[in-house]
């Protein structure tokens, strides 16, 4: 197995009043090559969860194995290769960018690692293609004079040039216009489908995950509480929005149908399958009336 | 890490103390510490101690927050003891090592001392405990006014200090998250020489401090938007007025200082 969560359970501010369980009892499996969603409203545990994949916090009690080693076991960890192995991108990654050009940002990481310099330069290369900017033209420009979009991009690239395994995106399209979003969609469903890469996507918006996830995980007050294909979750819109999430646009419009006493299926979230459906409803309806 | 960092340790509970007036503290406080120096006499040390005692009690704040206060100046306390001890000659000889002697009147001017110097550090923790940051800087504002004339800034000061306060724990968690960020990407906060640990330090405070200063833009932005523009002719919403027991505390306290002084004397 290549990434397994055991029982993870984390407490702030543990044996006080003001005790809260961020996380309870998660457990979970993540297969190599895989496209996990994570979803869940704000608060719900998604952010301390990842965090915990990479020795960011330490876990009030259960574990987490990589590649069949326990993170936070006897064993001392090196934590600085773990984290090459599973890059993790925060939430407005823009923020942490510190470098005087972009070409230093983005070498950050692979220079910490202690990679030379010449396979740097490439990895910096590469990177940058892979979040569709430009090496020559944006190299030695300042990342502050780039726009927010932009800038996030070159954040992203600041991990992918450490080349990792798994790639952990928390709210990557937050705050981006339409379009970045679906840029930044592309991109990364390229990495995961060209480049191999593990990705474990949080997101609240059902919409894009729908498109993307193999998996969806749902959470809510630091459990897990539901899992499952998109189809499989989606078919449970009523639920959903009981949780406080929103369906994407094409399943509500499914859900009202059903609502109104058609027979339709509501496990739906992409336009084409939504046509057939609808078609397939109209010749029934057409059928009966002729 | 930082999370444990509280600043101003204000303890939120309702109590007499809590609700009155922040300049009426701040003043009575003064009062206070004066009357601490004052007093010379062991008795009048017992009262004063006894006044402490009464007022922490009337606080509803645990005892424990207040010791927390003295462990930063208690090396000073001691130090203060010892060289008392040591140093001050007079009355019975109790202790003799080599040419180091104690002596019964160096031992009760330290122990006088040393119980000043924790009355001072445990009243003025009360004040910072029982009093909301807002109120106090409120007070402080307020009593600041009549300087105006000689151009201290009281208002722009008072706000100041709010605005400080109230971004602390946003820069906290801010820099908290951007560690994180970048403990991601490889980088190290505890390793290497001093010099090597500075430098690390950059990609720490590098974005903390662009997201600070694009912060107290939006911010200046935002006042400016809603008209703000200094203390001149601002009225508050929160008007500070004395009441009844502000007059009586005021009054327990200067009585505590007349039978002090008279006791004196």
């Amino acid at each position: 197995m290549f990434l397994i969560i055991k029982d993870l359970t984390c407490f702030y501010m543990g044996g006080g009043p003001f005790e809260v369980k961020a996380l309870d009892r998660i457990n979970l499996e993540v297969n190599q090559g895989e496209f996990l969603g994570l979803i869940g409203r704000t608060g719900s545990g998604k952010t301390t969860l990842v965090q915990h994949f990479n020795g960011l916090l330490r876990p009030s009690g259960g574990r987490v194995i990589f590649r069949g080693k326990d993170l936070y076991g006897q064993e001392k960890v090196n934590w600085r290769e773990i984290r090459q192995k599973i890059g993790l991108i925060f939430q407005h990654p823009e923020d942490q960018l510190f470098g005087e050009t972009v070409y230093e940002d983005v070498a950050f990481g692979p220079r910490k690692l202690g990679i030379e310099d010449n396979i740097t330069d490439k990895r910096v290369k590469e990177a940058l293609k892979l979040v569709n900017l430009n090496f020559e033209e944006i190299k030695d420009r300042s990342p502050f004079t780039l726009s927010r979009g932009e800038m996030r991009r070159v954040a992203i690239a600041g991990v992918l040039s450490m080349e990792p395994e798994v790639l952990v995106m928390d709210e990557p399209t937050a705050g981006l216009d339409p379009r970045g979003r679906q840029e930044l969609l592309e991109q990364v469903r390229y990495l995961h489908q060209e480049k191999g890469l593990t990705i474990i996507f949080v997101s609240h918006n059902m919409g894009e995950i729908a498109q993307l996830a193999d998996r969806l995980v749902v959470m809510e007050e630091g459990k897990i509480v539901l899992e499952g294909t998109p189809a499989e979750i989606f078919s449970e819109g009523e639920r959903l929005l009981a949780l406080g999430l929103e369906l994407p646009q094409i399943t509500r419009l499914m859900l009202s149908l059903k609502r109104q006493g058609r027979d339709v299926k509501t496990d739906i979230f992409t336009v084409e399958k939504a046509r057939e459906e609808i078609m397939k409803m109209s010749k029934d309806k057409w059928g009966e009336s002729c | 890490m930082l999370k444990d960092f509280t600043l101003g340790q204000y303890y939120p509970v309702d109590s007499l103390l809590h609700r009155l007036d922040p300049r009426m503290k701040i003043l009575l406080i003064f009062m206070y510490l004066l009357l601490i120096f004052i007093v010379k006499t062991f008795y009048g040390f017992l009262f004063a101690a006894g006044l402490t005692a009464f007022a922490i009690g009337i606080s509803k704040v645990p005892f424990k927050n207040l010791f927390k206060s003295l462990r930063p100046v208690l090396v000073i306390i001691s130090f203060t003891l010892v060289l008392h001890a040591l140093f001050t000659k007079g009355g019975r000889v109790l202790l003799e090592v080599g040419f180091l002697t104690i002596e019964s009147q160096g031992l009760y001017t330290g122990a006088f001392m040393t119980l000043r110097l924790v009355l001072l550090v445990i009243t003025t923790t009360l004040l910072t405990l029982t009093t909301s940051p807002i109120a106090l800087t409120d007070g402080i504002e307020y009593l600041l006014s009549p300087f105006k004339r000689i151009g201290v800034p009281a208002h722009e000061l008072a706000m100041m200090m709010t605005i400080s306060l109230r971004f602390i724990p946003m820069l906290i968690l801010e820099s908290e998250k951007i560690m994180k960020a970048q403990l991601a990407r490889g980088a190290d906060f505890s390793e290497g020489s001093l010099f090597q640990r500075a430098r690390n330090l950059v990609p720490l405070i590098v974005p903390l401090f662009v997201s600070a200063f694009r912060r107290a833009e939006e911010l200046a932005t935002a006042m400016e938007v809603r008209c703000y523009r200094g203390g001149e002719g601002r009225t508050r919403l929160k008007k500070l007025e004395l009441s009844r027991k502000d007059i009586y505390a005021a009054a327990v306290l200067f009585l505590a200082c007349l039978i002090v002084i008279a006791s004196s004397i």
